[in-house]
Formats: C-alpha cells, structure tokens, sequence
C-alpha cells in the first residue's frame, strides 16, 4: 500500500495551521448555530431560572428561590412522582416488548421486514395524530365502550377518567406509539450475532431458550444498553401524550413534569419557575443515565 | 436363494431409507407446522396492533351520526369520501399542511448542509481541540428540547422571532446528531478517492461536494428521514412560539381540532388520517436505508 504515506507526507508539510483555517471554514455554520441555539439555551436556562421572569414584564434576580419553592411545591413533587411511574413502568415493558418481538420476527418468519414497518410506522407518525385516535378508542362511547356493551352487555369502564387507569392508558398508548424503534435496533443486533456461534451451542446441547439467554442477549447488551439509555431520557420527556390523551386530568393524574413545565411557563406565565422546573428536569436525567452508565460494566459485553 | 437374498436386503436397505425419510419429513412437517402457526399468531398480533389505525381509517369514512354506534361496526351506512373534503374547508388545514411541508423541508435542507460541513471538518481536517470539541458536541445530545424552551422562547421573543416561520425552523437546525452521523459515515469512505482530485488541484469544497457527497448518499437519505419527521411531527415548540393560522404546523393544527366542545370526531380522524400520510410514505420508500440508519445511530451508545 503505497499511498498511506504519501498522504502522510503531505499531510505533514502542509501543517495544522492550514487546515486549522480550513476547518474554521467548514465548522462555521454550524459552530455558530450551535453556539447560538444549543449552548446560549443550555446555559439559559440556568440563569433564567434564577429570576422571576413574568412573560411580560422585567425580570427580578431571586437566587435559589424558585429551587426552594419547587421542593415545597406539591403539585410539582406530584408531577415527578407521576413522571417516575410512568418511566419505571414504562422502559421496561417497551424493552421486554420491543425485544421478544425482535427475537419472535426472526429471519424464519415470512416477510418479518413487513412486518417490523407495521410496527415502526406509529414511531414516524405525528403524536398528536396518534394520542386522538387512543382518545376516540377510550373515552365514553368510543369503541371500547361500546364493543364491552356489545359483548358484556354493560358499559367498559371509563379509562381516561379514573386516576389509575388514565396513567395506564397513557402507558398503553406510548407503548404502542414507541417500541416499533427499539423493535429495529434489536432486530440489526440480533442479526449480527454469530450462527457458528449458536450452531456450537445447538450441538453442546444448549436448548432455544438457555441459547437466547446465554448467547443471544449478551452478545446483543451493548444494543440493549443504548436502547435502554435512549429510551429512558425519552420517556421523562413525555409530554404530546398526556396533553392530547388526558390534558393531564383527572386531577393531575397524569400531569408529568414536562406537562408542569409547560402549564407554569405558558399558562401561568412564569417563566422563571418553568426554568428551574426544567433544570430540575435535566438533572433527574442526568442522574439516571449516569447510574445505568455506571451500571453497564456489570452487564455490558463488548467483543 | 442369493438372489432371494439379495432382494430381501435390498427391500430392508429401502425400508430403512423411507423410515429415515419419514421422519425427517415429519420433523420438517412439526417445523413447518410450528412456522405456519407462529406466522398466523404473529399476522394476528399486528392485526390487533393495527386496530387503532384501522379504527381511525373506519371512522374517518363514516357519516357523523354513526361515529359512536352501537354496537360499532366498521362501515357506516354510506362511505362518506366528502369527509376527506371537509377537512380542508372546516380548518385551514391545507395551510397547515403547506406550513409544515415548509418547516420541515426547509429544516431539512438546513440540517443537511451544516452537517455536511461539519462533518467534513470532523471526520477530514486536522485542528487543535477537535477531539474535544466534537465530545462536547455529542454531550449536548443528552440535552432534551423540552428543558431549553423557556430561554429558546425569551431568545425568540427578544430578537422579535415568535409567530415566524424561522423560530419553527432555525433553532433546531444545529443539532449534533447529523454531524455525528455524517462523519460516521465520512469515515468509512476512503482517503484515495480524494487524495486524487485534491493533487489535480481541486478544492476542499470541490472534493466534499463532488466525490464525497455521491458516496454518502445513503446515510444523507436516512438524515432526510429523520428530520423531515421530526420537524413534520415536533408539538411542544410550535404549541409555544406560534399562535396564528398562519404559521400553524400539522400537530398544532389537529390539537386545535380537539379544543373544540362538539368535535367533529369523522373529521378529526380524515384529518389525523392525513397528517400521517408524509412521514408513512417516506419510511416506506427509505426503509430498508433507515434500519440500517437506526443501526448505525445505536453505535453512539457503543464505545
């Protein structure tokens, strides 16, 4: 191979400096861009939520206030309480199910990859779209409804108006909505897996099941672990589905810290607050994927 | 009585052959047995899973007063195409459409150029701190939308952008996740192929747009992809800074449908029916380029 080193050479005499200038160049849009739209807001929002800032109005610097007025506010506890729920209930089951179904549509079954859109095309359509078809299906007289009156000869239950059983509908629904993703992220790990490998189990006597959990899955856990992380700082986003589905009712049962933020800021109008409410939003994320960061040397397998 | 024997043998030597036979082709008939079932419990799944679209499609055809029937039947008394017509008279909703096409493809565009560029930089050029810098760009990736919006709002607010067309676009335009995907790819394309052009005297820009560019074709199509639909699909920040018709995206729009007291539940659903139409359309067309995508992108929780 003789043009590595000429490259090299090149590469040499032309000197940092040079494409250092180069560099300036290309970076530029997008340096500035992110300067202006990423890093400003990021550190935005710490200083915003310093101030009691009315949306119309000057701003008032009040240190740690609204911090201290957050961790005594119930109806803001109650909306990380419900995030909490929603995020430990949810990110399991979307794994479990995203990854029996990956392992379920395997390369045996017929037309798997049409299989896998069907399953994908709820993550590519808008939210809103999906939440108002969830709410014609769930509410009085909708089609659940009606096909219990059907069938039992008495009225389904009203899902999105008792407390329970809305946060579960919520659940349900950005179940359905999400796990078509994760679905493809195992389905191209698990396609990578060895067959000798498996065939050399099979002839030790390794059965299907003791070969999916001995082999299989972890030599699929660095997928497993972007899946999980990715999906995790996902779902404490979650917001579209309770707004449409629920408006966050009935009494705040389903109002997550996201829906808090929103109402504080632009309902309420304080900016300021909603700020801080964010901030505290960014560290419970932070917080959880630094833990499943750590976490991952246990399980984790990279070849 | 050698001949005899010798037809006695080879009658035992074929029954032998045909019991292997047997149960070999039994085996394949249990597998084969096993396969069909798996296949029909698996079409019988989407199926299920396909009831929220299929109900969506069903009632969006239906004349209003037999929306909420009971017992619910999937065909009203007529099919009602002109419901597919209403839509576009009883909001603006072909303006929404027009609007969120604008949003998202010019979004798009965006992101691709400042991605390419910078990917180029990243992946081509070597400058003091790119090592540094690009970590700090992937970090950002952490960073949420929802925990920006308070101060992305005031900034909007403040350089007079809230009700524009720009504020739906620009802010997100710069995010790490196309330079990083971009670069990925930008790697795996060899040095010779420019090292050539660039020796005949051929700009730096030149060789990005003219020999790399046509290589990554691929993974731009699956960049395309993805941020048509986020632009297409994104709720929270057009539900903050835009409160007109005439810069209301497609979720906005529906979420303005419920609002409404008496919804118009058959319109509702035509509508939702549509605003999916996009974004289904194009993970159709890109399919098999987004699985691969969606693999590459599940790299960044690698190493």
């Amino acid at each position: 191979m003789s043009p590595a080193p000429t490259i090299a050479a090149r590469r040499g005499r032309r000197g940092v400096g040079g494409e250092g200038r180069a560099a300036s160049l290309f970076l530029a849009p997008t340096l500035g861009g992110f300067t202006l739209f990423t890093l400003l807001p990021i550190i935005g929002s710490l200083l915003v939520a310093l101030t009691v800032w009315p949306l119309a109005g000057t701003p008032t610097f009040v240190g740690l206030a609204n911090f201290e007025k957050l961790f005594q506010d119930g109806a803001f506890l109650n909306s990380v309480v419900i995030t909490l729920i929603f995020v430990v209930v949810y990110v399991p089951l979307n794994l479990v199910l995203s990854l029996g179904m990956a392992a379920w549509i395997s390369p045996r079954i017929k037309g798997g990859s049409i299989y896998r859109l069907l399953f994908f095309i709820p993550v590519v359509t808008p939210m809103v779209a999906n939440a108002v078809v969830w709410q014609m299906l769930l509410i009085p007289g909708g089609a659940l409804d009606s096909i219990s009156l059907a069938v039992l000869g008495r009225h389904g239950p009203n899902v999105l108006g008792q407390s329970s059983s809305a946060l579960a509908a919520v659940v349900v629904m950005s179940l359905w909505q999400g796990f078509g993703y994760n679905l493809l992220i195992f389905t191209s790990a698990l396609s990578g897996v060895s067959e000798n490998v498996l065939d050399a189990a099979m002839i030790d006597g390794a059965g299907s099941v003791r070969r999916f959990f001995s082999i299989r899955l972890p030599m699929i856990s660095p997928s497993i672990f972007f899946a999980t992380t990715m999906t995790l700082i996902t779902s404490f986003q979650v917001f579209a589905q309770p707004y449409v589905l629920t408006s966050g009712g009935p009494n705040s049962a389903t109002t997550t810290v996201v829906m808090y933020l929103y109402r504080q800021g632009f309902q309420y109008l304080n900016l300021g607050y909603a700020s801080a409410v964010g901030v505290v939003l960014f560290v419970m994320i932070l917080a959880v994927s630094g833990v499943v960061f750590l976490l991952q040397k246990r399980w984790v397998h990279y070849e | 009585m050698n001949s005899a024997a010798r037809a006695l043998a080879s009658t035992q030597e074929e029954r032998g052959q045909l019991a292997r036979e047997a149960s070999l082709a039994a085996a394949l008939r249990k597998r084969r047995r096993i396969g069909a079932l798996s296949q029909i419990l698996l079409t019988l799944t989407v199926l299920i899973f396909m009831v929220p679209v299929i109900w969506m499609l069903s009632t969006s055809l239906k004349p209003r007063a037999e929306v909420f029937s009971s017992p619910p039947r999937l065909f009203g008394s007529t099919v009602m195409w002109s419901n597919y017509l209403a839509i576009w008279s009883y909001v603006p909703f072909g303006q929404y459409m027009l609007n969120g096409f604008l949003v998202a493809i010019l979004g798009t565009v965006l992101v691709v150029a400042s991605s390419v560029l910078s990917a180029y930089a990243f992946s081509r050029l070597r400058f003091r701190g790119r090592d540094a810098l690009f970590f700090v760009f992937l970090g950002t990736l952490m960073v949420p939308q929802e925990v920006v919006v308070i101060p992305m709002y005031l900034f909007m607010n403040a350089i007079g952008w809230v009700n524009t067309f720009q504020a739906l676009i620009v802010p997100w335009a710069f995010t790490a996740f196309g330079t990083f995907l971009l670069r990925q790819a930008m790697l795996a394309v060899p040095m010779e192929l420019e090292e050539a052009a660039r020796v005949d005297g051929a700009s730096r820009l030149r060789v990005l747009l003219s020999i790399i560019t046509p290589v990554i074709r691929p993974t731009i199509a699956v960049l395309v992809v993805f941020t048509f639909v986020n632009y297409w699909n994104n709720f929270l920040w057009p539900l903050i800074v835009v409160n007109d018709p005439a810069h209301t995206t497609v979720p906005l729009g529906l979420s303005q449908f419920i609002g409404q007291s008496m919804k118009p539940w058959e319109l509702i659903m035509a509508a939702a029916g549509v605003s999916m139409l996009p974004t289904v359309i194009l993970s159709v067309v890109f399919q098999r380029r987004l699985v691969r995508g969606i693999a590459m992108s599940s790299g960044l929780g690698g190493r």
